[in-house]
């Protein structure tokens, strides 16, 4: 936790603790950095269709007529052009521009979503096991350990055979990355500050005073976990991002035609000597999506939860 | 016979982990409404050829039957139809891949070599460039080195693996034409051609997780070095050489041996993605291959492979850790 009294700290000193806050995460230039590009990421995702609109193209027409023969865009940079900014797909035409906005969308929403739901799931199970304690918390803990080390991306790529055919696929993704993959770390934090909680004055206090266990953890221990909670999920929004591109790379995340990153990068790997740009926008994307989020969250830690250092995992 | 004692603990801990998630893989995967029976059934596919097939393959019994025979045939193999049809799966049986007419397990074996060349040289060398960095970091806190080791290591953790392979590919293969570019050559038949192929893939793969290592390295060794008996190791009149060497690393080891143990999941994983950037034929083509051919006891078996070799490797992490910090073992 970040304050070192024992009380819960009253109304009028956590307005300034916000506060003090506010002014050093200003003063980090590379956490400032990667909130305004976290923010640009978000309003391209958001308003995907108006930017498209702008350039006049939309990620789904083929443009037979910009490519060479063999596939390849025609022109400088794999096709880039005024009328296609970022130039057009090999093989299809499709306009690059396009589909890399709109990809931004698929990775927004599945990061979000997956980390949203992770947390959710990470928050309760965390924090119920630390604050309950018993064979409860054992098991927890149990499954978080195998959870934690488990190779996730195979049972991921299997479970994507054996979707039932009118289930919705990113649904299916997002819950399967949640479970297998985003809860356990959020899960591990919660029950460990639970469980430090569980034992401070304030809760102590209430407990006496005759509150029961369900208004304990409710009111005195969730609200305190919100901090680190922060911080652990906009980490987590990286690694989500990343884990779909890395499904979508190997043929395995959304479905096409629905444009994400990791699929044109996919899609790359056998034109990235005769058409590189192809690689480099989306690639560039991604990579700067990642970054930012991790320089973000990386800043958040160091105001939030000042104990920890480096790079958690 | 403390030892001992922890040793058992830790086993039936790892068995007991391995039952629960083989059950749980197995309930998954059959209660879902794929039939392997009614895809090699062939055409045209009559009920008396589709029951025969499903019998064949042991599909007509319930999930939790099926999942007997399955560790059943872990231990002691198993026949799967009678007469001359009938096919033998040896032990330890993974199951048996009617599609392409062969066990799972010999499907595996064949491949894991590709794998386990990819895992374990990116292991290695993330190993010893992350704790190296982040050691030379801690020591030279502050200086030009340290600010220049943090800087590749935030932009190293966010560069996703299969992005830099390509970006590598197109530079040090196809620009400079330094090193081949795909295809995997085995150890036992050319061992040059074997470490050539795997140079670019290793740096590839242990890039991400070295920059990780390298901060969690720097982090423990700025805490260490904080440390009373650091401060008496140098009393001594130890060299700064012996101090950082041994009594400083040794305990900086303990924590990242225990992310490592973690981290082996995601070594496969990334060896999985490393092999499609570098068209080698691993374990994860054999899985991709499985998942587009809908080959359900091929999906099945090299999942349940992985965990299981995952968490016997977590088990030897476990005893690792009990050697290089004795009070674990306590």
């Amino acid at each position: 936790m970040s304050t070192d009294s024992t009380l819960a700290p009253s109304v009028a000193t956590a307005g300034n603790v916000v506060r003090h806050r506010w002014r050093r995460l200003a003063a980090d230039r590379w956490a400032l950095a990667g909130a305004a590009v976290v923010v640009v990421f978000l309003v391209v995702a958001c308003a995907a269709p108006l930017i498209c609109a702008l350039e006049g193209q939309d990620p789904y027409t083929y443009h037979l007529g910009a490519l060479a023969d063999s596939g390849v865009p025609t022109g400088f940079g794999g096709g880039i052009s005024a009328d296609h900014w970022f130039g057009v797909e090999p093989t299809t035409g499709r306009d690059l521009f396009a589909v890399v906005v709109y990809g931004t969308r698929t990775s927004i929403v599945v990061g979000v979503v997956a980390t949203a739901v992770s947390v959710l799931i990470g928050v309760v199970v965390g924090s119920s096991a630390g604050f309950f304690g018993g064979w409860y918390d054992r098991l927890v803990s149990r499954v978080i350990d195998v959870l934690l080390g488990f190779p996730w991306l195979v049972f991921v790529i299997a479970l994507g055979a054996i979707a039932p055919a009118g289930f919705p696929k990113p649904v299916l993704l997002v819950g399967v990355l949640a479970l297998l993959f985003g809860w356990p770390s959020i899960a591990r934090v919660t029950r460990g500050q639970a469980m430090a909680l569980k034992r401070r004055t304030f809760v102590v206090a209430s407990t006496a005073l005759g509150a029961g266990p369900w208004h304990v953890l409710l009111r005195q221990v969730l609200p305190n976990l919100s901090a680190t909670i922060i911080v652990y999920a906009t980490m987590l929004v990286p690694g989500m991002i990343g884990a779909e591109a890395a499904l979508s790379f190997l043929g395995v995340g959304v479905p096409p035609p629905t444009p994400a990153w990791g699929r044109s990068i996919g899609d790359a790997v056998s034109w990235v000597q005769t058409d590189p740009m192809f690689l480099g926008f989306p690639g560039a994307a991604l990579f700067l999506a990642t970054l930012s989020f991790n320089l973000l969250g990386d800043g958040l830690r160091d105001v939030l939860d000042p104990k920890s250092k480096g790079l958690s995992r | 016979m403390r030892a001992l004692r922890l040793v058992s603990g830790r086993l039936l801990s790892m068995l007991v982990t391995l039952l629960a998630i083989s059950l749980l893989t197995y309930a998954v995967f059959y209660l879902l409404p794929a039939d392997p029976a009614q895809l090699s059934c062939g055409r045209p596919c009559t009920p008396q050829r589709l029951a025969d097939a499903r019998a064949f393959m042991g599909y007509d019994e319930s999930w939790f039957r099926q999942y007997l025979d399955f560790l059943g045939g872990l231990v002691g193999g198993r026949t799967f139809g009678s007469g001359v049809a009938a096919v033998h799966c040896a032990a330890p049986c993974f199951g048996y891949s009617f599609r392409l007419n062969e066990s799972v397990t010999q499907l595996i074996l064949d491949r894991i070599p590709v794998t386990f060349s990819i895992a374990l040289g990116a292991a290695l060398l993330w190993l010893l460039i992350g704790v190296g960095a982040g050691m030379v970091s801690a020591v030279r806190r502050g200086t030009p080195v340290d600010r220049a080791a943090m800087t590749f290591s935030t932009v190293g953790v966010s560069a996703p693996s299969y992005l830099v392979g390509l970006l590598a590919i197109l530079l040090f293969g196809f620009t400079l034409n330094m090193v081949p570019v795909s295809g995997y050559v085995p150890l036992t038949e050319d061992p040059v051609q074997w470490l050539w192929h795997l140079v670019l893939p290793w740096c590839v793969l242990a890039l991400l997780s070295a920059a990780v290592y390298a901060r969690l390295t720097r982090g423990q060794m700025l805490e260490v070095l904080g440390e009373d008996y650091i401060r008496t190791a140098r009393a001594k009149g130890l060299g700064e050489r012996r101090v950082i060497g041994w009594h400083a690393l040794r305990n900086v080891l303990i924590p990242i041996v225990t992310v490592f143990g973690l981290d082996l999941g995601s070594l496969l994983g990334g060896a999985v993605i490393t092999e499609r950037v570098f068209s080698m034929s691993g374990l994860g083509a054999l899985l991709l291959d499985a998942v587009g051919n809908i080959d359900l006891p091929l999906i099945v078996g090299v999942t349940l492979f992985s965990a299981f070799l995952i968490i016997l490797a977590n088990f030897l992490v476990d005893l690792l850790y009990g050697v290089l910090d004795p009070r674990a073992t306590r």
